[in-house]
C-alpha cells in the first residue's frame, strides 16, 4: 500500500469509529443503559428512554448510513480511489 | 364482497404478478442465477433487500411479540435494524469490491482453504434451513385462516410458486419479484396501521399516534401502563428482562443480521462499490418504515385487546373472537365460572391464552376495518414469507452448486452444467423446505436463536477479520469459526433442549439467555482467531495484497467467477 492508500484507510477507520460510537451511544446508551433515567423525561406522550429504544434509535441508524455514504463518496474522490 | 372473495382476488392478483415477473426475468447464465447479472440498480436492490430480510416473522409475529413484551421488544427493533449499519459500514462495500458470488466464496478465497469454504457452506445451509422452515409454515397458516384451505395445501401452493420463480429465474427472478413483494407487503402493513392510528388517537401517522392521546385525553402509553399495572403485568414502557440480557440479545441480533448470507449476497448484485453503500441505506430506510410502525401497532393492539376482553362477558365477544378460537390460537377457560373473561398476569387466575401471531392478523378485524383491508393483510403476509423463502433457497442452492460442486468436487463442469446443478439443488431445497413446513419440528422457535447465534458466531467475525486484519490467516479463522459454532451449539443444546445437564434461567452464564449468547460466542471466536493467527505463520503475500486491495473501491468489476 502506498502512502495515499494508507492515509485513505486511516481516515476511513476514523469515520467508522465515530459513526459506530454514535450507534452505540444511541442504542445502548440512550435505549438501554440510561433508559430508566431518560424515562423521567417526556417527549410528547413518550417516555424518552422508551422512545429511543423503539423509535429514535432506528431513525438515527438510517441517518448514520446516509452520512457514511456521503463521507465515503467524498473521501474516494479526495484520494482518487473512486470508481471511474 | 365478503372477506374470502376479497382474499382470493387480492392474493390471486399478486401471485399472477409474481409469475409474470418470473417469466420475464429468466436466468440464462450462472451469473444471472447467482447475482442477477450484477446489474441491479441500488434502489431496486434496496427494496429487494428489504423484502428479502422482512420475513413472516417481521410481518406477522413481530408486532405481536412486542405487544406482549412492551419495552423489551426493543431488542428486535434495534437488533434487526442496527445490523444494517454494521453491514453497510463494515461488510457490504468490501465484499462487493472482492467481487465473488457467495459468502463461502469469500471465506474460501480469503483464507486460501477449502476446509474454511466447507465450514462456511455447512453454516450457510444450517442457518438458511432453520429460517426457511418458519417461512413455509407462515404461508400455510395464512392460507388456512384466510382462504380456509388445509395448512398443507397452503404449503404446497407456496412451494409451487417459489419453485417456479426461484428455479427459473435464480437471483434475477428473485430480485424482481422481491421488489414487487416489498411494495405489496409495505402497503398491506401500513394501510391498517393508518386506519387504527386514526381511530384511536386521531393522528393518521402511527409513529406520532403512538405518542398521542386517546379520546378521553389520556396519553396512550400512560393508559397502557395503567392497564398493565391493574392486571399485574410489568409496566409497558419498562419491561421485565435484565439489562445485561437486553444488551446481549440486541448485540447478537445486530451481529447475526450482518452475518446472514442471504442478506450479504444481495450486495453482490449491484454494479459498483458505491452502489453497495447506498443500497444498504435504501434497504434500511425501507425496513425502518415497517420497523417504526410495528411498535405503534403493538401498543394500539394491546390497548384495544385489553379494553375489549378484560372483565367482559364471554357471551358478548365479537365475531373475530370465535373465528380465532376455531383456529386454536385463542383459548378461553372460565376458571372461576363467572362468565366473564379475566385476562391477568397471574397464570393461576388468567383465563385467556392468546397466540402472539394473532395480533397483526386479527388487528383489522378487532378494529372493524373494511373487508378488503383484511384481505390485504393476508396478501402482505404471503409476500413477506415467500420473498424471504426464495432468498434463503438461493443461498442453499448456490452453496451446493458453486461452493461444493464447482469449487471442490467437479471443477471442470461448464457454465451450463453448473446452472443445471444450481437448478436441481434449488429443487431439492424447495422440497425439503416444504417438508419442514408440513411437518414443523417443534423446535423451530428454539432454532431461530440458533440461526442468529450461528451467523454471529461464525460468519461475522471471519468476514470482519478477513477485511480489517491483514495478518489474519487460515488457521486463525478456521479455529475461531469452529470454536464459535461449537460453543454456541453447546449453549443452545444445554439451555434450550435440556441436553448436557440442562439448566434453567437461573443457571444462565452472566444472566445471558440463549438468544443473547451469540454475542459471547462471537467474542470467543474473535479472541481465538487473534491468538491462533498470531501464533502461526502470516498469510501468503498475495492474500495480504488481496486484503489491501478490497479496501478501496477503484477497479471493482461486476461480480465475476475469477
Amino acid at each position: 500500500m502506498n502512502d495515499n492508500l494508507k492515509n485513505y484507510w486511516k481516515k476511513n477507520l476514523r469515520y467508522l469509529a465515530i459513526l459506530l460510537a454514535i450507534l452505540f451511544t444511541v442504542s445502548y446508551g440512550f435505549g438501554i443503559l440510561l433508559a430508566d433515567q431518560l424515562n423521567g423525561i417526556m417527549l410528547g406522550g413518550f417516555p424518552l428512554g422508551f422512545w429511543f429504544a423503539q423509535q429514535g434509535a432506528i431513525y438515527v441508524f438510517v441517518a448514520l448510513i446516509f452520512v457514511y455514504v456521503y463521507l465515503m463518496n467524498k473521501l474516494d474522490k479526495e484520494f482518487d480511489v473512486d470508481e471511474k | 364482497m365478503d372477506v374470502q372473495s376479497w382474499t382470493f382476488l387480492i392474493v390471486g392478483v399478486t401471485f399472477a404478478l409474481y409469475i409474470g415477473i418470473a417469466i420475464w426475468s429468466r436466468a440464462g447464465s450462472t451469473k444471472d442465477f447467482y447475482v442477477a447479472g450484477g446489474g441491479v440498480s441500488p434502489l431496486m436492490n434496496g427494496m429487494a433487500t428489504a423484502a428479502d430480510w422482512m420475513s413472516a416473522a417481521s410481518f406477522i409475529s413481530m408486532a405481536g411479540i412486542i405487544s406482549f413484551m412492551g419495552y423489551d421488544g426493543a431488542v428486535y427493533l434495534m437488533g434487526w435494524t442496527g445490523g444494517y449499519v454494521l453491514l453497510a459500514l463494515l461488510l457490504a462495500p468490501y465484499l462487493r469490491k472482492f467481487g465473488k458470488f457467495t459468502v463461502p466464496d469469500f471465506i474460501g478465497d480469503r483464507y486460501y482453504s477449502n476446509t474454511a469454504r466447507t465450514v462456511a457452506v455447512i453454516c450457510a445451509i444450517i442457518v438458511s434451513f432453520t429460517y426457511v422452515a418458519g417461512q413455509m409454515r407462515g404461508v400455510g397458516v395464512v392460507f388456512s385462516r384466510f382462504l380456509e384451505v388445509p395448512i398443507n395445501t397452503g404449503v404446497y401452493i407456496g412451494m409451487g410458486l417459489v419453485f417456479f420463480y426461484a428455479v427459473l429465474g435464480g437471483m434475477k427472478g428473485i430480485t424482481y419479484t422481491q421488489v414487487a413483494q416489498y411494495c405489496v407487503l409495505i402497503f398491506a402493513f401500513m394501510v391498517p396501521a393508518f386506519f387504527i392510528s386514526m381511530q384511536m388517537t386521531g393522528n393518521i401517522i402511527p409513529q406520532f399516534g403512538f405518542g398521542g392521546s386517546l379520546e378521553d385525553g389520556t396519553p396512550l402509553l400512560d393508559k397502557l401502563n395503567q392497564l398493565h399495572i391493574e392486571l399485574g403485568f410489568a409496566e409497558y414502557t419498562k419491561g421485565s428482562k435484565s439489562m445485561i440480557d437486553v444488551a446481549a440479545i440486541t448485540m447478537a441480533l445486530m451481529v447475526g443480521t450482518a452475518g446472514l448470507p442471504h442478506v450479504i449476497v444481495r450486495f453482490f448484485t449491484v454494479p459498483k462499490v458505491r452502489d453497495a453503500r447506498i443500497s444498504a441505506c435504501y434497504a434500511l430506510a425501507f425496513i425502518a418504515i415497517l420497523y417504526t410502525t410495528a411498535p405503534a401497532i403493538a401498543s394500539f393492539a394491546r390497548t384495544n385487546l385489553i379494553n375489549t376482553v378484560s372483565e367482559q362477558p364471554y357471551a358478548d365477544m365479537p365475531e373475530w373472537f370465535s373465528n380465532w378460537e376455531e383456529t386454536g390460537l385463542l383459548t378461553f377457560d372460565d376458571k372461576n365460572g363467572d362468565g366473564n373473561i379475566q385476562y391477568v398476569a397471574d397464570a393461576e387466575a388468567n383465563e385467556l391464552t392468546i397466540d402472539r401471531d394473532i395480533i397483526v392478523l386479527a388487528n383489522p378485524e378487532i378494529a372493524n376495518l373494511p373487508e378488503w383491508v383484511i384481505a390485504l393483510v393476508a396478501a402482505g403476509g404471503l409476500a413477506a414469507a415467500l420473498s424471504t423463502a426464495a432468498g434463503l433457497l438461493l443461498v442453499i442452492s448456490t452453496a451446493v452448486s458453486h461452493d461444493l460442486i464447482k469449487k471442490q468436487l467437479r471443477p471442470d463442469i461448464t457454465d451450463k452444467q453448473e446452472l443445471a446443478w444450481a437448478r436441481s439443488a434449488s429443487l431439492v431445497a424447495v422440497a425439503i423446505a416444504g417438508w419442514f413446513g408440513i411437518n414443523p419440528p417443534d423446535f423451530v422457535a428454539a432454532t431461530v436463536a440458533l440461526a442468529f447465534g450461528l451467523a454471529a458466531a461464525s460468519f461475522f467475525p471471519a468476514i470482519i477479520l478477513g477485511i480489517f486484519d491483514t495478518r489474519m490467516n487460515q488457521k486463525g479463522a478456521i479455529s475461531g469459526m469452529v470454536v464459535g459454532i461449537l460453543f454456541m451449539m453447546f449453549y443452545i443444546l444445554k439451555f434450550k433442549f435440556g441436553f448436557l445437564g440442562g439448566g434453567t434461567a437461573d443457571d444462565w452464564w452472566f444472566g445471558i439467555s440463549p438468544e443473547g449468547f451469540g454475542t459471547v460466542a462471537m467474542l470467543v471466536n474473535v479472541a481465538v482467531s487473534l491468538v491462533v493467527s498470531r501464533a502461526t505463520e502470516a498469510p501468503p503475500k498475495e492474500i495480504q495484497e488481496l486484503t489491501e486491495s478490497i479496501r478501496f473501491p477503484r477497479g471493482a468489476g461486476k461480480a465475476v467467477e475469477h
